[in-house]
């Protein structure tokens, strides 16, 4: 099995744990890889990927604005606004 | 040791529809912020993203117009990274699968060289929101009206060789997408994003140096100068015996350099994989055909016609093509003008200095194409003089009237009756016997004179060409009778 | 009144003026308010509910009342409904009020149904107990030492008590089939595409699926007949149209008795204590009712746990990313800077089980681990699909367990995470597949019940349904009920 860098991943998917979940999550992790890793022994050699179920086709919308945006009720549920824009603690770029 | 810069284009164009690429809310620039963000956009738990039929068939006009490949199956992918102003904490994209393969794209420096730079692929995506970081202290505000504003990336090999013609590269990008009316290409509202591949080796190297990469340069005169910066920036750590670091920096335009981005420092691992909101998109040949048959004339091909049809010069050709509003008004004018070269000198003259002066676009020209084909017609055929036709055009400008009416109230109708005209030139020859002794003694200056005091009598409206005739019949005339 | 009534017998008593709607409205809140310690709602939508239902009293006298007008439901909490919370039994939405209807819940409104309230739910649907919700865990009725399973624990556990007539549910992997085994009541997935998944907060989304609980198989058809169907604003929902689903609650859902062959798939008997006898018997119904038995194999069924966790934690992990404590939802208290917030955010508000297939999706779907993992999935699904696809070939539907066994008890599983994922073990395979399957009780262990599966080709609800009438015209399992306050 190829060694889980647990903190890699908690950056990648912005999660922070502390060190008893982090030991906790490493050994949860190592078991799950572990029984996934059973599909490497099974032959998929010229198996083609099924991504969907269904192997449809994309359906296009027409272009028209059908959408009647109402700010207010979407940022009802928003925990930070201020004149209509979403606050998040100073971005440096 | 000489260097050679290597640069690559990632083009950003944003296309023109009328909805977002997978959402019904209205992309237009300006709006409030927030009031042009539905749940679709702002990533609200269980909505779902459906494909604008409008963007697919832009992605493949743009692809026919570089002879390029159309994949009749392409695939969006989830590009994986957080930040706030991209709400679903993944922007859709396209990775492996994009429906633009392989083209081309001509393009030509001032010195008349041409060069043919690869495109490797284009792609639709989702735009992502605006970060405004100065709005309020400690705090950045994000406006997410521009989530989900259809983009077509275009990606160029690393074709390029000099910051010049990276420019001329993305000015023919600029031409060729208003041509197509897939977009605005308004570079100031963003429409035309650039991001520059930039790396430099020794002349004559094989191999490519270390890249960094310039981001979100937005007009032409930028993008030439963060990469001729950029270029020597790398040449400098290079040759104090540095390596360049592979980094993704910001150009910034007031000082006038390129810096190093921290927030993109941890997003070196999207996780692409395919959408699974989103199915394969399958275009049909007839489908492909249908798109290739709406194609307009491009860009190269009218700036070919116009110098070999209209005998005009390269020049001329290029500036009246690049921008399709200025060729399409200029062959409006042609069909009635039926002169091209005085045609090209007009526009290119003064109908492009009075849109500068009042700040107008070539759609906005208040002087129809019709009427300044009449005025150029007017003076071809010798009605008035190409003088007084400055006149008519201001007065066409501030819509005084058609060309005809303008002549007649303002009564500048050129005169060509000879017989006036002779006896308005005996009366100055009578009145300025010192001048018609001067020119007999061989000053042939004095002719000027004599022109000017005509067309002051005439109030200007005398032939120009017929007086010229007149005159020296008339000077000649006397100086044999006295021999 | 019946507690247990289906809506058939509800939309008749409302019909013949044995109740209006408002008093029928009153009885199951007045249930729900005396069995509330099992948990089976996050929120009782008591003010809506009372104004819906006076509203279908009117269509009934303006005679406008359709199927389900004045019928009482409830919805998984991973719905979307204006103005009532959505939380999917997170902390991270535990105040959040969609600004609008799931396509599902708009339908069923249409159609006149009163809902109720939302029902308890594993977080984000990722679980198979109910024990992973912020909310606390919905109770098993017949015994509430035990789980009522997942994810739509709240759902099965809630009509199973008659709290509700019917009541909607997901399946991703089981989430749908898996409770309403264990809670002895009927629950359909069905086929990928055939309902909507707009404004359902997705798990894994080429997987979600919605579907309906209830106690007989007409009322499961009536329900999805509302439910599904066309929705321009889901890219993957099917255009597909059958007439027979629009008319099924006008025509009424007729037993099937076609003699139909049913395939019995060798892997899933092959260790299966608990149920067995009660399996075999459901077979030999089928067998005494005109079908023919046959023995298949599902080569690949041992791919289809491996398979599935890539494929669901992949797809998991960035569904979730949206959750992120920026534009909506739950934010940490006074984050120092973006990343901050971001960490503490999402850690504060997300349980355990959810982090860990967050974990493991992006573990799955990062460079270098790609190919072994994601793709290898993809690959083992299409396998999957394929030993189904062959086997259509031969029989009409496949019979087989729903669960390894009957209810486990609360915490007996929650330590360990890789068993916990084997219980899916028997539903996983059919939605890997996108297959529309139904688990239907049909007997009892240690008075608890057992719940066996009917999977079919895609887009067979119908015979789904009618072989479910049929069995449940000769048996009377749907018709056993748990004590409840």
């Amino acid at each position: 099995m190829a060694d889980i860098d647990i903190k890699h991943l908690c950056r990648l998917a912005q999660l922070a744990l502390n060190e008893t979940e982090h030991q906790a999550v490493r050994a949860d992790l190592e078991r799950i890889i572990a029984m996934v890793d059973q599909m490497q022994a099974m032959d998929t050699e010229d198996v083609e990927p099924l991504a969907h179920p269904l192997e449809a086709d994309q359906r296009l919308r027409p272009d028209e604005i059908t959408e009647v945006v109402d700010r207010d009720r979407y940022q009802r549920g928003a925990p930070a606004t201020r004149d209509g824009l979403y606050l998040v603690p100073r971005v440096v770029e | 040791m000489q260097w050679e810069p290597v640069i690559g284009l990632e083009v950003h164009v944003q296309l023109a529809t009328k909805s977002k690429i997978f959402s019904g809310a209205s992309p237009a620039f300006g709006g409030a912020p927030n009031a042009q963000a539905c749940p679709v956009d702002l990533g609200l738990p269980g909505v779902l993203p459906v494909l604008n039929a409008e963007a697919v068939r832009m992605a493949v006009m743009f692809g026919l117009a570089i002879n390029a490949t159309i994949y009749p199956y392409s695939i969006f992918d989830r590009k994986n990274y957080f930040y706030p102003d991209l709400p679903k904490g993944y922007q859709i994209s396209q990775f492996d699968h994009p429906i633009v393969g392989p083209g081309t794209l001509t393009i030509q420096m001032e010195n008349g060289d041409t060069h043919i730079i690869r495109i490797t692929r284009a792609h639709l995506e989702e735009d992502a929101g605006k970060s405004l970081h100065t709005a309020y202290a400690g705090m950045t505000g994000i406006d997410l009206n521009r989530t989900g504003t259809p983009l077509l990336e275009v990606v160029s090999e690393p074709d390029l060789r000099s910051p010049a013609q990276a420019v001329a590269y993305f000015k023919q990008l600029h031409a060729l997408v208003r041509y197509l009316k897939i977009c605005d290409g308004n570079l100031a509202e963003g429409s035309m994003r650039c991001d520059a591949n930039v790396s430099v080796r020794p002349l004559g190297a094989t191999e490519l140096g270390e890249r960094s990469e310039i981001k979100n340069i937005n007009s032409f005169r930028f993008v030439e100068k963060a990469i001729q910066f950029e270029i020597e920036r790398q040449i400098d750590i290079l040759e104090s015996g540095g390596k360049v670091k592979r980094d993704t920096r910001l150009y910034d335009s007031e000082r006038n350099e390129t810096r190093s981005m921290r927030s993109k420092e941890l997003s070196d691992d999207y996780r692409y994989f395919p959408d699974p909101d989103l199915l394969p998109v399958r275009l049909t040949l007839e489908f492909i055909a249908a798109v290739k048959a709406s194609l307009p004339e491009l860009p190269q091909a009218r700036k070919a016609r116009f110098t070999t049809e209209l005998k005009l010069s390269d020049y001329d050709a290029a500036w009246l093509t690049n921008d399709p509003a200025v060729a399409d008004y200029f062959e409006a004018v042609l069909a009635t003008a039926h002169d091209a070269k005085l045609t090209a000198n007009w526009i290119m003259g003064d109908a492009s200095a009075a849109l500068h002066r009042d700040d107008l676009e070539w759609t906005d020209c208040p002087v129809p194409a019709t009427e300044l084909g009449q005025l150029i017609a007017r003076i071809n055929d010798n009605t008035i003089s190409s003088k007084l036709a400055k006149t008519v055009f201001e007065a066409l400008w501030t819509k005084e009237g058609t060309v005809d009416e303008i002549i007649d109230a303002r009564g500048l109708r050129q005169l060509s009756d000879s017989g006036a005209l002779r006896g308005i030139i005996e009366k100055i020859m009578m009145d300025n016997p010192d001048q018609v002794a001067q020119y007999r003694a061989g000053k042939d200056r004095v002719l000027g004179f004599f022109v000017g005091q005509v067309m002051k009598a005439t109030q200007g409206k005398a032939n120009p060409g017929q007086v010229n005739e007149l005159l020296l019949d008339s000077l000649k005339r006397e100086k044999g009778s006295e021999e | 009144m019946n507690e247990f009534a289906t809506i058939g017998e509800l939309a008749r008593g409302l019909r013949q003026g044995d109740y209006s709607s408002v008093e029928l409205i009153r009885h199951y809140l007045a249930r729900i308010d005396a069995n509330s310690t099992l948990n089976t709602f996050i929120t009782v939508a008591e003010d809506e509910a009372l104004n819906a239902a006076a509203s279908a009293d009117q269509a009934f006298e303006r005679g406008e009342a359709g199927p389900l007008t004045g019928i009482p439901l409830a919805h998984k909490d991973i719905f979307c409904t204006q103005g009532i919370a959505t939380t999917c039994g997170s902390r991270i939405l535990e105040n959040w009020i969609a600004p609008y209807d799931a396509t599902v819940v708009d339908r069923l409104a249409h159609a006149g149904a009163v809902l109720l309230g939302k029902t308890n739910m594993d977080e984000f649907a990722m679980g198979s107990s109910n024990e992973n919700s912020y909310f606390g865990a919905a109770l098993n009725p017949w015994d509430s030492s035990r789980v009522p399973g997942g994810s739509s624990g709240g759902s099965a556990a809630a009509v199973a008590a008659g709290l509700t007539p019917v009541a909607t549910g997901t399946d991703t992997g089981g989430s749908i089939r898996q409770p309403a085994a264990f809670c002895g009541v009927a629950g359909i997935k069905p086929t990928y595409g055939r309902v909507s998944r707009y404004g359902m907060a997705a798990f894994a989304s080429s997987l979600d699926q919605a579907g309906v609980f209830g106690h007989d198989a007409q009322d499961l058809a009536v329900v999805l007949s509302i439910m599904s169907g066309f929705d321009p604003r889901d890219s993957t929902s099917s255009d597909r149209a059958d007439s027979w689903l629009t008319g099924v609650s006008e025509s009424g859902l007729k037993p099937n008795d076609e003699g139909l062959t049913i395939g019995l798939p060798s892997e899933y008997f092959k260790d299966l204590n608990e149920g067995a006898t009660l399996l075999q018997a459901a077979a030999k119904e089928f067998e005494n009712a005109g079908c023919r038995l046959t023995q298949i194999s599902l080569p690949h069924t041992d791919a289809a746990i491996p398979a599935y966790y890539i494929i669901a934690g992949a797809e998991a992990s960035t569904n979730l990313a949206r959750y992120d404590g920026v534009h909506f939802g739950y934010r940490c208290e006074n984050p120092k800077s973006l990343e901050d917030l971001y960490q503490r955010s999402r850690s504060e508000g997300f349980g355990i089980e959810v982090k860990r297939r967050i974990l493991t999706g992006t573990y799955a779907l990062s460079v270098g681990y790609f190919d072994a993992y994601y793709l290898k999935a993809q690959k083992l699904r299409r396998l999957i699909q394929q030993d189904f696809l062959s086997a259509f070939e031969e029989v009409d539907l496949i019979l087989a367990p729903t669960t390894p066994g009957v209810a486990f008890h609360t915490g007996d599983l929650t330590d360990d995470p890789v068993a916990m994922y084997q219980q899916d073990i028997f539903t996983i395979p059919a939605s890997l597949a996108g297959l529309p399957a139904l688990s239907l009780p049909c007997g009892f262990t240690g008075g608890l019940p057992i719940g066996m599966q009917l999977i079919g080709p895609h887009f067979s609800e119908r015979r789904l349904l009618e072989t479910s009438a049929l069995y449940q015209q000769n048996t009377d399992w749907h018709q056993r009920h748990p004590e409840v306050a």
